[in-house]
Formats: structure tokens, C-alpha cells, sequence
């Protein structure tokens, strides 16, 4: 294993042994193979820089590189767009590791050497996050480097293997050309994509929301603080906004809606398909801290003539969300609100058992117009779980779940 | 509560500005020079403004802070001595906070072997606890303060216009003891480490560029009260102080005579508690700001809310700078004003290599677009540069070739008190 730091700045030596130049960076080209370095650019002075090959590379250590080329065989140096540079791109800049769930700034980047007939091919292995490569940068050139590695040896070391290393690249078009491979980030947790965004600069978290699918990022957004949602809102075009808000939970998708300015908020709800957009304004209608601007529309009910096989099929067809179902709620043909079934009940009870029979013994429930205070008592001294929310016809509208309590809880100690 | 509601990292940053440091160096500048120094006082409001602007401009419009970005356009090991720089001048700042706390409480009679550990843990436990948010706008509130002074200036009656004439009449004095507290005066009232801590702030609040102006207006009024404060300060200091022959502040009463006009015999009573503020204000606010610039800049993890576990070298930095601050401040004889005086000054020094890297980074086109800055900006914040570069290499000169140098025995604050 040898350091990028180690490399920096080496003196590079041709194929008869004379001195050419310095190295600058080193690139890959994500074209040919996505973690191979392809080319060191070599500065020399105030003449033009060149480029070496990975063929052309002999042998390599710690401040000196050999080539198995002549001076004259060496390429004269063009900047390329769709190469990434290691001390440009990579250097002092933050990254995403996939497996730490976490941003890091990059301190130095390991690369391993494999001899290849005759040439020394360097693969890019980790990135070194820790303080062995803050030292090395900063002791590069004041020690000899035989002594800063083995002081190395006794820091504790902090590297991500290359694989699960996310770039952040702001730019659309230069993340084009860079080919990238397949972000990883949409395999993490959505609450943990909410904390990555949180902690970047505007430009890079529009980047990442890019990278993600509708639903992904839907999800990553629903967990995001509501200032920093409403901006990436308003920063990623009024489209793409539509079609993740039309796959947000519609509690939280009216809540960002709710942040953003009037008109933009207007332009969002006429981009996204009407029956969803209607389901938001009709939300966006109760104040925030009432029982109706803290519950969600989509809510299950069955008839009270339902059995309990026809309540299950009529699960399995959806599109109710069932992972976080915990009750089942029964109406009449007016869509009243008579009666609440804990799941654990339909559960055990039998095929051909009609839910009224079920209900339980007292039902709970509260007026759109409730104060979130008063909610988050009944939620307490009650120990619910959910809770059904009517209008004034005593009409069954929507379900305040615990989780949402607890969000809203969370943001105030915060 | 709608005080509450309005204030800005701006207006917070300036009320910092003005620290136990920061007064000192204010009663000195009256008190030993009368109304010679008030024309500094525009130029530095000018400067003050053009600088911060600039942190708040690149906060809003990159999204980083200012040692994040030093750190990705210049590398880490540039940015690690920068660190090392920002960390010796806070430590500087810590010390005479620290020294403000002593100073004041002595007034009571309280020994400083008492007051500053005391004061140091509190400030510890109410950041580490997360309560410093809340508390912050405790002291903010507290540092109305700062119009005893001008009540004070009023009732002492000065010569408004002598007062008038020096503030936009420059008079120079090639001396030391002159330009060391011209430098102090720039040092405290344009502190380098704010403009670490306003771009942070904004950045943080997640100011929209459409919102900019609102940022603006905040570091403009920010910019404003304190220079006020400044302006009426040095006036009352001259009023009374200069104008009663007292042109050497020694300990903490006589500063707090200044405001006998008002106070009378609860003048030191009423300087104390205020300067017992401002104390405990800027040591809970830069004792963390460093610690989190620090670490930003080195990429270590940083936050209160990470955990002592998840951010151990943030919390050991935080928890360092405060225990060597106070620390320092009870070893036997410390001179705690010529302390609280030549930190402001040490501030005056690393501020041009501050400006160098803001100037470099404020007008890459990369990175800010159309709002780079405009051809005014550049010319007073470069001149500033120039400046500060030409007073500190003066001053170094002055105290080399042995010309008249007061930076001791009768000079800069007297005995070690």
C-alpha cells in the first residue's frame, strides 16, 4: 500500500534515469475502469505538463516514480472533464461513507501496486479519513518517510474501502461525464440519507436528492428538519418536487408544502396528479397545530357488516399501507366513525366473525379541530398507538399515528 | 419577546465584539488619549461591515463555513496552521474573558481564586448541557448594559465638539503606546474569529439567497450598535477619566469611575455586573465557536449535539480552552488588564491573513458567481490588509529599534494588577 500523499510532488524519473518532473495528480479515467489510476500528470516548471500511462509507470515509492518510457514517448497534458483528479477531486473534500452512514472530509487516499508485465498498475483501495493521513499531510517533506510510517503504525487508522465511498459531485454535467458508478446511498436507511442531507451545502444535497429515485428520496425527505425540506423543495424545480411530494407520506408532504412560499407551493400542487394534490390542499387546510393538520388522510375502514375475511382481503388488494397499520377502523354507510379494531383482535379471531362484534369497548377519537395538546394527552394517558380524527359530521377524515407525535415531540426539544 | 425574534447572528456577533477586551481597550483609548482616537472609528465601522458582509455573503451563497472552505481550496496543511493561529488568538480571547470575570468580581470582593473556576465550569456545563441557546439571549439582553455608558457620556457633559472635530480629523502619533492601542482598538472591534462564527451562523440558519437582504440588514445593524458602543465609550472614558487626569487604567475601579456621572458611588458596582456580562457572554460563545472552526476545518467531528463518544477531540479542545483560559488567569501576579488590552491586539495580527484567504475565496468566480465582490469591497478590504500589515511591521520596528517603547513599566498598563 502506498499513499496519494506519498506520491504528490515525487520526482519522476524516465526510462534512462533522467529527471523529468514532479507529480501533480494523479487521475482515473472512470471510462476505461472506475478504480485503476490511468495517468500522472507531470509538471515541469513553466513547461507544458505531461501525462504518463499506466503502462509507462516502472515502479513506483514513497517521493520518487519511475517510468519504463522515454521523456519523448510521454503525452503533452490536456485537462479533461470526464477524468477524475485525486488532489482536485477527491483532496479536502467531503464524501459520503456508505458504510458509516456519514459526511467526511477525504485526508489521503491509499493506493495498492500490482505489477502487471513489466509496468506497475495503482488501484485506488481506501480513502483515509483519519489522523495517520492528516499527519502525513502534514509532515510530508519535514520528516523522512520512513520514519512518518512508522510513527503511522501506532495511530489508530481511519479508512473507508473504495467501494463504499460516495463522491458528491454539484455538478449535473460533470457528473455526466464522470460516468460515477450507481450511488450506494439509496441502500442506507431513509432516516440516515435525512442526516447525510442535513449536513451538506446547498449544491451538494441537491446533488444527492438527484441521485435518488422518487420514492427514495421521498422517504429521505419526509425525515429531513422542515426548513432545509422546503428548500431543497424549492431548489430542485417545481417537477421532480411534485413527483416526490406525490410519494411522501400526505401529513408530511402538506407540512413541507406548508413552508413553502404561496405561489411556489401553487405551481407544485398544479404539477402533481390531481386526486394527490387534492388530498393535500383539502390537508393544508387545518391549522398546524390542530388534530387535522397533525393526521394523515390515508386511513383503513371497512363496513360494519364486514367479516373478518373480507376486511383481510380487502388488505391484501391495498393500496392500504400496511406497515404501519395497527387498527382497523369500521364506519357506517355514511362513512361515521363506530368503531376501532386492534389488529391483535382480527388477528385472533375467527374466519367468519363480523369486525362490529369486535370493536372494542370504548372509542376513541378526536374533531379536526383539536388542539395538539389535547392530542398528545389522550395519546398519553390512553397509551395509544393511533387515533382516529372525524370532522364536525363525525365523518371519519384521517389517523394521527404515535410516530407523528413523537416527530413533532423531538422537533420542540430539538 | 419580539426583541427575541429579530435578533441575527449579526447583532449577536457585535454584542460579543464588545467583551470584557473589547472595554478596556475602549476606556483606555479615552481614557489616555481623550477624543485623539474617535477618528478611527468610522474607517473601522467601513471595515467592519465590508469584512462581515463578505463572511455572510460566502455563508449564504456556498453553504460553508469559512475554515470548510479554506480546507477545500487550500489543503490541509495550509489550513491546519491557520487553525493553530485561530486557536492561539482564542486562547488569548478565553484569557481575557476570563480576566473580565476576575476583575469584575473583585470589585465585590470576591478573590479570583473563587470567581474564575467557578465562572469556568459554568460556562462548561451550560454549552455541554445545550442550554447556552436559551441562555445566550439571557446575556443579549443583559448588555443594554452598554447605554449606562451613554447616559453617563451625556451627564458628564464632554466637549461634544472637540468630540465632533476628532471623529472625522485623523491625528497620528508616532509612538508605540499610540499604535499599540490602535491596533488593539481594530483588533477587538473587527476580531478575526467573528467572521468564522458569523459565516457558521448563517450557514447553519440555512439563509436562502432570495433572503440575502435580511442577513445583510443584520450584519449592517449589528455593525452599527457596536460601533456606537465603541463611540460612547471612548467619550465618556475621555469625559471623565482623560479630563480628571487619569490617563492610565490600572485594575477594574478605575475603569468603573467612568461612570460615576451616572452612578455615582454604585459606579463600580454597575461596571461590574457589567463587564461580569460581557465576560461570561463572549466565554460561552467562543470557547465553543473555536472548538467547532477547528475542527470544521481539520474535518474532525464537531457539535454538542454529536456526544462525547462520536466528537472526542471537539469536546477536548472545547473543555481545553476553557481550563487553560482560566487556568492562566490564576497563576500568582497575572496582570489582568494589560492581558484583556494586548489579546485585542494579538486579534489585530492574524486578522490580515484572515482577510487574504476571505479576498482569495470571495472572488473565485467558481465559487460565487455573480456575487463575487465588487471593485469598493476589494479596494477597502485589501487596503485594510495593507494596513494592518504596514501598523503591526511599524509597531514591531518601534519596539526593536528601542524608539520610545511604553509597552511595559509606565506604558501599556501599569503594574501587574
Amino acid at each position: 500500500m502506498i499513499h496519494c500523499t506519498e506520491l504528490l510532488d515525487a520526482s519522476v524519473y524516465d526510462a534512462q534515469g533522467h529527471y523529468v518532473g514532479r507529480v501533480r495528480d494523479l487521475c482515473i479515467v472512470p471510462a476505461e475502469q472506475a478504480n485503476r489510476i490511468a495517468r500522472l500528470v507531470i509538471a515541469r516548471g513553466r513547461y507544458q505538463s505531461l501525462l504518463a500511462r499506466y503502462d509507462q509507470i516502472a515502479s513506483v515509492g514513497p517521493g520518487a516514480v519511475r517510468l519504463n518510457a522515454g521523456e519523448l514517448d510521454l503525452e503533452l497534458y490536456r485537462p479533461d472533464e470526464s477524468w477524475l483528479t485525486l488532489r482536485k477531486d477527491l483532496f479536502d473534500q467531503q464524501i459520503i461513507d456508505i458504510h458509516g452512514r456519514k459526511v467526511v472530509r477525504v485526508n489521503d487516499v491509499g493506493l495498492l501496486e500490482q505489477p502487471v508485465n513489466g509496468h506497475v498498475e495503482l488501484h485506488v483501495m481506501q480513502v483515509d479519513v483519519g489522523l495517520a493521513g492528516a499527519l502525513r499531510r502534514l509532515l510530508k517533506g519535514v520528516v523522512s518517510a520512513a520514519w512518518l510510517r512508522a510513527v503511522e503504525k501506532r495511530l489508530p487508522t481511519r479508512v473507508i474501502p473504495w467501494e463504499f465511498v460516495d463522491m458528491i459531485e454539484p455538478d449535473a454535467l460533470r457528473r455526466l461525464k464522470l460516468k460515477l458508478p450507481q450511488s450506494r446511498l439509496a441502500e442506507l436507511h431513509p432516516a440516515d440519507i435525512a442526516d447525510i442531507i442535513e449536513e451538506l451545502a446547498p449544491a451538494e444535497r441537491d446533488a444527492v436528492i438527484e441521485t435518488l429515485d422518487d420514492a427514495t428520496a421521498a422517504e429521505a425527505l419526509g425525515e429531513v428538519k422542515q426548513g432545509v425540506q422546503a428548500r431543497i423543495l424549492e431548489e430542485i424545480g417545481k417537477e421532480r418536487a411534485a413527483d416526490i411530494l406525490e410519494r411522501m407520506e400526505p401529513d408530511e408532504a402538506a407540512d413541507a408544502l406548508a413552508e413553502l412560499p404561496a405561489d411556489t407551493a401553487a405551481e407544485v400542487l398544479k404539477d402533481m396528479e390531481p386526486q394527490e394534490a387534492d388530498e393535500l390542499v383539502e390537508l393544508l387546510q387545518y391549522e398546524e397545530n390542530t388534530a387535522g393538520g397533525l393526521m394523515t388522510p390515508e386511513v383503513f375502514s371497512v363496513g360494519a357488516e364486514a367479516t373478518v375475511v373480507q376486511t383481510i382481503e380487502a388488505l391484501r388488494r391495498g393500496p392500504a399501507p400496511v406497515d404501519a397499520l395497527d387498527t382497523v377502523y369500521v364506519t357506517d354507510t355514511g362513512k361515521v366513525l363506530t368503531g376501532a379494531v386492534p389488529l391483535g383482535r382480527l388477528l385472533l379471531a375467527v374466519a367468519g366473525a363480523r369486525l362490529v362484534t369486535l370493536r372494542t369497548e370504548q372509542l376513541m377519537f378526536v374533531d379536526t379541530e383539536a388542539e395538539e395538546k389535547e392530542v398528545i394527552e389522550l395519546f398519553d394517558k390512553y397509551n395509544l398507538r393511533s387515533l382516529p380524527v372525524v370532522d364536525s359530521d363525525q365523518k371519519l377524515v384521517g389517523v394521527i399515528t404515535a410516530d407523528d407525535i413523537i416527530h413533532r415531540q423531538w422537533q420542540r426539544l430539538k | 419577546m419580539f426583541f427575541l425574534a429579530v435578533i441575527g447572528p449579526g447583532l449577536i456577533i457585535s454584542n460579543v465584539d464588545n467583551d470584557a477586551g473589547g472595554i478596556y481597550t475602549y476606556s483606555l483609548a479615552g481614557a489616555r488619549f481623550g477624543y485623539l482616537l474617535l477618528w478611527t472609528l468610522i474607517p473601522m465601522a467601513v471595515i467592519l461591515y465590508v469584512t462581515e458582509e463578505m463572511a455572510a455573503r460566502m455563508g449564504v451563497v456556498t453553504g460553508k463555513g469559512l475554515s470548510d472552505l479554506i480546507r477545500e481550496e487550500y489543503g490541509f496543511r495550509t489550513t491546519f496552521f491557520l487553525m493553530v493561529a485561530v486557536l492561539a488568538v482564542a486562547l488569548g480571547n478565553i484569557l481575557a474573558e476570563f480576566a473580565g470575570v476576575a476583575a469584575s468580581l473583585e470589585l465585590f470582593g470576591v478573590s479570583r481564586y473563587i470567581s474564575v473556576p467557578v465562572g469556568a465550569a459554568l460556562v462548561w456545563v451550560l454549552v455541554v448541557r445545550g442550554t447556552a441557546r436559551v441562555v445566550e439571549k439571557i446575556f443579549l439582553f443583559l448588555c443594554v448594559f452598554y447605554l449606562a455608558y451613554v447616559a453617563s457620556a451625556f451627564l458628564a457633559q464632554p466637549d461634544w465638539l472637540t468630540a465632533a472635530y476628532h471623529t472625522v480629523r485623523p491625528t497620528v502619533e508616532w509612538n508605540s503606546s499610540y499604535l499599540l492601542l490602535l491596533l488593539a482598538l481594530v483588533g477587538s472591534t473587527v476580531a478575526p474569529w467573528q467572521h468564522f462564527y458569523l459565516q457558521s451562523a448563517v450557514v447553519e440558519k440555512g439563509v436562502p439567497l432570495d433572503r440575502y437582504r435580511e442577513t445583510r440588514a443584520d450584519v449592517l445593524v449589528g455593525c452599527i450598535s457596536c460601533m456606537a458602543i465603541v463611540f460612547f465609550i471612548i467619550v465618556c472614558c475621555a469625559a471623565t477619566l482623560h479630563a480628571a487626569g487619569h490617563t492610565e487604567i490600572r485594575d477594574a475601579a478605575e475603569a468603573a469611575e467612568a461612570l460615576q456621572p451616572l452612578a455615582g458611588r454604585y459606579a463600580s458596582a454597575l461596571f461590574a455586573v457589567g463587564l461580569l456580562n460581557a465576560s461570561l457572554f463572549a466565554a460561552s460563545v467562543l470557547p465553543l465557536s473555536s472548538a467547532y472552526v477547528i475542527c470544521e476545518g481539520l474535518g474532525v467531528e464537531a457539535g454538542i449535539d454529536k456526544g462525547f463518544r462520536e466528537a472526542p477531540i471537539f469536546y477536548w479542545l472545547y473543555t481545553a480552552l476553557i481550563v487553560a483560559g482560566a487556568g492562566l488567569i490564576l497563576l500568582p501576579g497575572t496582570p489582568l488588564v494589560r492581558i484583556m488590552v494586548l489579546s485585542q491586539a494579538v486579534n489585530a495580527f492574524l486578522l490580515p491573513v484572515v482577510l487574504i484567504f476571505m479576498l482569495k475565496l470571495v472572488n473565485r468566480k467558481d465559487l460565487m458567481g455573480a456575487w463575487r465582490n465588487t471593485r469598493a469591497f476589494n479596494a477597502v478590504a485589501w487596503g485594510t490588509v495593507a494596513a494592518m500589515i504596514l501598523l503591526t511591521l511599524v509597531l514591531i520596528y518601534l519596539a526593536v529599534s528601542g524608539a520610545p517603547v511604553h509597552l511595559t513599566a509606565q506604558g501599556f498598563a501599569g503594574p501587574p494588577g
